[in-house]
């Protein structure tokens, strides 16, 4: 994973950061990673994945079992987490029911000993700032769960920390609320020049906010890039699952060919992938291509791969059509046509022409369970 | 359908009709409320097997309540629903309770037998009928129990308990002014005689008092019978009162290194009312007979070493039950003990225990 | 007709379909539902009422009640009306005849003693005078009642007996209440305090206040870390030692207590030991039972679920992000507990404190037997007068003002604490 690290003087650090809980299971193997001052950094994964674990070791409520994490040039190590000078929001916001709104502001000033005209200064820009002036006075309580959310990102923000983290902030809120968050934290790091690392198992908010996305699975970063990247070229095939939809087609490597090589797909096709991750020539692989760049009709007869297809179903989405078709022997292959393309032919029952380009399919690892 | 339903009335009317065959053949139950533990198990082994072997038609259930009983009872009254048939209480209980019109008034000749020469019950107890509602059963004393081992003399008068240079240690003494009192105007000098009318007056009360206080931080005041004993066994204690039957369990059954101090022992009666509003009336007068015959009574001593309180009895008392000791010499009532003895007055403590007690237990808290 | 017609009736109410007033109809749908409600509750209403506010009510007027009197003395205390108590004279043959009268029924109905006991709660002495003289009573066929009455007990020729009488001839009575307060009233009226060396009943009150609330801060002294631990324990082991705390309740009162006598007293377990190492000397044995301090020692043991229950089912909905928000903006650890985690139990502490103090108040039977003299409460004296001397008025006045304290002391709690702010669970 060297290639994680990138160069100059990091803001964070990990260095082969291992965590153990019982000491027979690593929950999280080997970490290195670099954080850039003013960074958006997303740490995504399914629960049990190890991001939270880094992100606790980061604030200092864990202790790493092994390796170092630095801060600001400093380890951290033996820094307890009250001298850490982090900022943190917490799943469930975490404010202190029994102070209000205002006093929950004041707390991480009060501890560090400010004067009292100096607090109701940055308190109330504090809740200026996250658009809630009035409601100083309030109980957590009493406000709604999108203000609560506001409390705790001026909180963690009020005493001008030198990092924030958030972990999975925005899961107790509903949808809609949660994008508006999403826009609203992005800008908050936006104006502050702040530096972000943030916790979540969402991916279209990963996408949404982060500079760089460091995707965890298994204790491990299977890829650190930024939201694009991960998306249109992902490094292996738990990243292509786990980030957006992804039609897999299951083969053999035939031949590798540079950047290229070529698959003979279990139903006997042969094709042409980009190199990826797979393990080899001779060895099983699983292509990986995204539903939206898969040609249907005129369009199919240009592309560089070609394959007939047998219609499932149609789903109306208003902007798009998803069908779902029989490819290479797979049921589950689906493809998103835009409202605009010519839709003839597209009936349930017809067999019909596919076809994608070689540098939108990428030959991958074949994961465990496939 | 029809023949299912023919079968459920069927199996309900047998069933009913089996149930009232059982209640026809049910037995009457007694319930007998007493002091619960060796005194219970000895009124078992006396009365109740005996009883129960020779009536198959009755089934005596035992209570431990006497130490409740007089409010028990009262409530049950005031309730309407009185469930006990037979009461063991001590005799000012029963005195209360015969007041309040709580037990029956018994004619003592007609319901209980005569001793074997034909004396007449009413004799053979003699002047043990303190209550007209009473069927004495036996005669038990408080008196003392000592450490032969922690002490260096033995104590041979009750006034040795407020000697603490002679016999330095804790004493255990009952909470309750009862016994107190006298033996502590007994031994600021009172004559015996004049114990109650001493007491009778503020000042003499005063004088009991005072008499108890030069001993109050060396006593552990107890509450319930079993305490000294224990106290005893532990060390806790180098000599305290308690029941004489109490006294002679410690030293005779678990041999621990306690012997009896009997001056000045108060004797005591306990026995047998019947409540108001029993629903086995017949029944258990019928059951009275028998338990409070002389031979009954002797035979309770084989169990426990309380006297018999018909005097008939006296001679019959034999030897213990498992023991198998000689149970005569350890009844409080056997002429060795009971050289000095007092008796329970009941009358003088009907009248005046309440303003005793409240001083006593005000004194106490100072 | 148009639609406002249908809605609006003549009159401008708004009516149904079938011209019924809307709120008719809304009552009679409603009712139902209100009733369907009540037969809901009514079991529980029925079954509070006659196990707890009879009773209550019952006791409270118990301690008030006092017909007995008049009821067996009908003729005496209607002929005692017209004479002055404080004339300093008996009072004349028409009240001795009524009294032979009275007595001569009392006696029949076997009544006789039972007044005679409640006057003599009074006055020492009232319960043989009666119990003797309605045997004498039937003795007495004629007159002159006065003079062959007082033949038959002298205290009838006593002023203060007849004076005891009329003064306990009405139907309620203050005398209860007088007396759980150590005073009482003189024949002529005037109330009249217990020196206080001898007061008793004040004495008690006091007593029981100050042992409840040093057994409630014991148990919260020992109760908030146990209750601490089993919260941020795992659910293993915390269930574990929520059976370790509920084992006070498993194991009989009488084990209980005797397991505490064998470890505290002067020969126990505790004093061998010190002994042992050094710390005390043999002579020097710790007076650890029989006192306030094994009542306070036995009882905290007893109560301490009460306290760790509450707190924890209250630190147990405490998420433990709270303290490390609160290190996390920069609060030593210290200052993270005392100003975040603990204001967040206080509702715990308040349930847990009034629970144990309440239970402790009116707890009787541990303080009996491992109390001594130090260590009685108030309610052994009640009991006693339950069990023991059978003055139920007296019980009752003093449970009335127990009760009573109790109220206050919650009205106390109400406006310090707040009632809502207290969570049981």
């Amino acid at each position: 994973m060297t290639g994680l690290q990138s160069t100059g003087d990091p803001f964070v650090r990990f260095q082969e950061v291992q965590k153990s809980y019982d000491g027979e299971t690593l929950v999280v193997k080997n970490l290195n990673l670099d954080i850039a001052n003013g960074e958006f950094l997303t740490m995504l994964g399914p629960s049990g994945s190890g991001k939270t674990t880094c992100l606790m070791m980061l604030a200092g409520f864990e202790t790493p079992t092994h390796g170092k994490i630095v801060l600001d040039g400093a380890p951290l190590n033996d820094v307890p987490p009250h001298k850490r000078d982090i900022g943190m929001v917490f799943q469930n916001y975490a404010l202190f029911p029994h102070m209000t709104v205002a006093e929950n502001l004041a707390f991480p000033l009060h501890v560090r000993k400010m004067g009292k005209a100096e607090i109701e200064e940055r308190v109330q820009r504090a809740l200026d700032m996250v658009q809630l002036g009035i409601f100083g006075g309030r109980r957590p309580m009493q406000l709604s769960g999108g203000q609560q959310q506001r409390v705790a990102v001026a909180r963690a923000l009020v005493f001008d920390p030198k990092l924030v983290l958030m972990d999975e902030p925005l899961g107790a809120l509903d949808k809609q609320l949660r994008e508006q968050m999403q826009f609203e934290i992005k800008h908050i790091h936006d104006n502050l020049g702040i530096t972000v690392v943030y916790v979540t198992h969402d991916q279209s908010e990963a996408l949404t906010m982060s500079n760089r996305i460091a995707v965890f699975n298994d204790g491990i970063i299977q890829q650190l890039a930024p939201p694009a990247d991960l998306y249109e070229r992902p490094d292996n095939a738990f990243v292509a699952q786990f980030i957006g939809e992804n039609n897999k087609l299951i083969g053999k490597v035939t031949a590798v060919d540079g950047d290229q090589c070529s698959v003979e797909l279990d139903s006997g096709e042969k094709v042409a992938a980009m190199s990826i991750s797979h393990a080899g020539v001779g060895q099983k692989s699983m292509l990986s291509i995204r539903p939206e760049r898969v040609m249907i009709g005129d369009e199919a007869a240009d592309c560089d791969v070609q394959v007939q297809a047998h219609v499932q179903e149609l789903i109306y989405l208003g902007d798009h059509i998803r069908t779902r078709l029989t490819v290479c022997g797979r049921e589950d292959f689906v493809v998103k046509i835009p409202n605009s393309t010519d839709r003839a032919g597209l009936v349930p029952g017809n067999e019909i022409s596919i076809g994608w380009r070689t540098r939108d399919c990428r030959a991958l690892d074949l994961p465990d369970n496939l | 359908m029809n023949s299912f339903k023919t079968a459920l009335i069927a199996a309900a009317v047998a069933s009913v009709a089996a149930g009232a065959v059982t209640s026809v053949q049910a037995e009457t139950e007694l319930v007998v409320v007493s002091w619960g533990g060796a005194y219970s198990a000895s009124q078992q082994g006396a009365y109740h097997d005996p009883y129960m072997a020779k009536n198959p038609g009755i089934k005596i259930i035992n209570d431990d309540s006497s130490n409740a009983a007089v409010a028990k009872l009262r409530a049950m009254n005031e309730a309407g629903n009185v469930t006990w048939d037979l009461v063991d209480v001590v005799a000012a209980d029963a005195i209360r309770l015969c007041d309040e019109g709580l037990a029956e008034v018994i004619d003592h000749d007609k319901v209980l037998a005569p001793a074997p020469d034909g004396t007449p019950a009413s004799e053979d107890f003699g002047n043990l009928l303190v209550s007209e509602c009473f069927i004495p059963q036996i005669v038990y004393s408080t008196t003392f129990g000592y450490r032969t081992d922690l002490l260096a003399s033995k104590p041979t008068s009750v006034c040795d308990v407020f000697d603490l240079a002679k016999f330095p240690g804790k004493r255990a003494l009952e909470k309750n002014p009862i016994n107190n009192m006298e033996w502590a105007l007994l031994c600021d000098g009172v004559a015996p005689d004049q114990v109650y009318e001493v007491l009778g007056t503020r000042e003499g009360v005063e004088k009991a008092l005072a008499k108890l206080g030069t001993i109050k931080d060396s006593v552990v005041w107890w509450s319930k019978g079993a305490q000294t004993p224990q106290l005893l066994a532990d060390g806790e204690v180098v000599m305290g009162s308690t029941y004489n039957g109490r006294l002679f369990a410690v030293i005779e059954e678990e041999k621990q290194p306690i012997a009896m101090l009997w001056d000045w022992q108060v004797f005591d009666l306990d026995g047998w009312i019947v409540p108001t509003g029993t629903k086995n009336k017949a029944a258990v007068m019928e059951y009275l007979r028998f338990a409070t015959d002389t031979q009954r009574l002797a035979d309770q001593a084989k169990f426990i070493s309380y006297g018999p309180a018909r005097k008939s009895s006296a001679p019959l008392v034999g030897k213990h039950a498992t023991l198998g000791i000689d149970m005569a010499p350890h009844m409080p009532t056997d002429p060795a003990n009971a050289k000095t003895t007092l008796l329970y007055n009941y009358e003088f403590w009907a009248d005046n225990r309440d303003d005793i007690d409240e001083r006593f237990q005000s004194w106490l808290l100072q | 007709m148009t639609a406002t017609d249908i809605q609006n009736g003549p009159t401008g109410a708004i009516v149904t379909a079938d011209g019924q007033p809307l709120k008719v109809s809304l009552a009679r749908a409603l009712r139902r539902q209100r009733l369907f409600a009540l037969a809901l509750v009514a079991p529980l209403f029925i079954f509070v009422t006659i196990s707890f506010i009879i009773p209550i009510a019952d006791m409270l007027f118990r301690s008030v009640e006092n017909s007995i009197v008049e009821e067996i003395l009908p003729e005496t205390v209607k002929a005692l009306e017209s004479w002055d108590e404080n004339s300093g004279e008996l009072p004349d043959e028409a009240v001795f005849a009524a009294m032979v009268a009275d007595l001569k029924v009392a006696k029949a109905n076997r009544t006789n003693s039972k007044v005679g006991q409640r006057l003599n709660y009074e006055r020492s002495g009232m319960s043989s005078l009666f119990r003797g003289s309605g045997r004498k009573a039937v003795r007495i066929k004629e007159g002159p009642y006065k003079e062959k009455l007082i033949k038959a007990d002298k205290d009838w020729g006593k002023v203060v007996t007849w004076q005891v009488i009329k003064q306990f001839s009405p139907n309620l009575t203050p005398g209860y209440y007088l007396a759980s307060v150590d005073a009482m009233q003189t024949p002529d009226g005037s109330i009249q305090f217990e020196d206080s060396e001898k007061a008793i009943h004040t004495k008690l009150f006091v007593r029981t206040m100050i042992m409840s609330v040093a057994i409630t801060i014991t148990t919260l002294l020992l109760g908030f870390p146990i209750a601490y631990l089993i919260a941020t324990q795992p659910a293993k082991i915390s269930n574990l030692l929520i059976i370790l705390v509920l084992l006070p309740f498993w194991t009989s009162l009488l084990v209980r207590t005797t397991s505490w006598i064998a470890l505290l007293q002067q020969k126990g377990v505790i004093n061998d030991f010190l002994v042992l190492v050094g710390l005390i000397s043999e002579d020097g044995r710790l007076a650890m039972i029989h006192n306030a301090t094994g009542a306070v020692i036995a009882m905290t043991h007893i109560l301490l679920p009460f306290m760790v229950l509450p707190l924890y089912s209250v630190m147990k909905t405490i998420p433990p992000t709270y303290m490390r928000a609160a290190t996390s903006l920069g609060a030593h650890p210290w200052p993270a507990f005392w100003k975040v985690y603990f204001p967040n139990t206080v509702p715990g502490i308040g349930a847990g404190a009034i629970l144990v103090f309440i239970l402790a108040i009116g707890y009787y039977i541990t303080p009996e037997l491992v109390g001594g003299t130090s260590g009685t409460f108030i309610s052994n004296r009640i009991a006693f007068h339950i069990l023991n001397s059978l003055n139920w008025g007296l019980a009752a006045a003093l449970g009335a003002v127990l009760l009573a304290i109790v109220m206050v002391f919650y009205l106390l709690y109400d406006r310090i604490v707040g009632i809502d702010n207290m969570k049981l669970g």
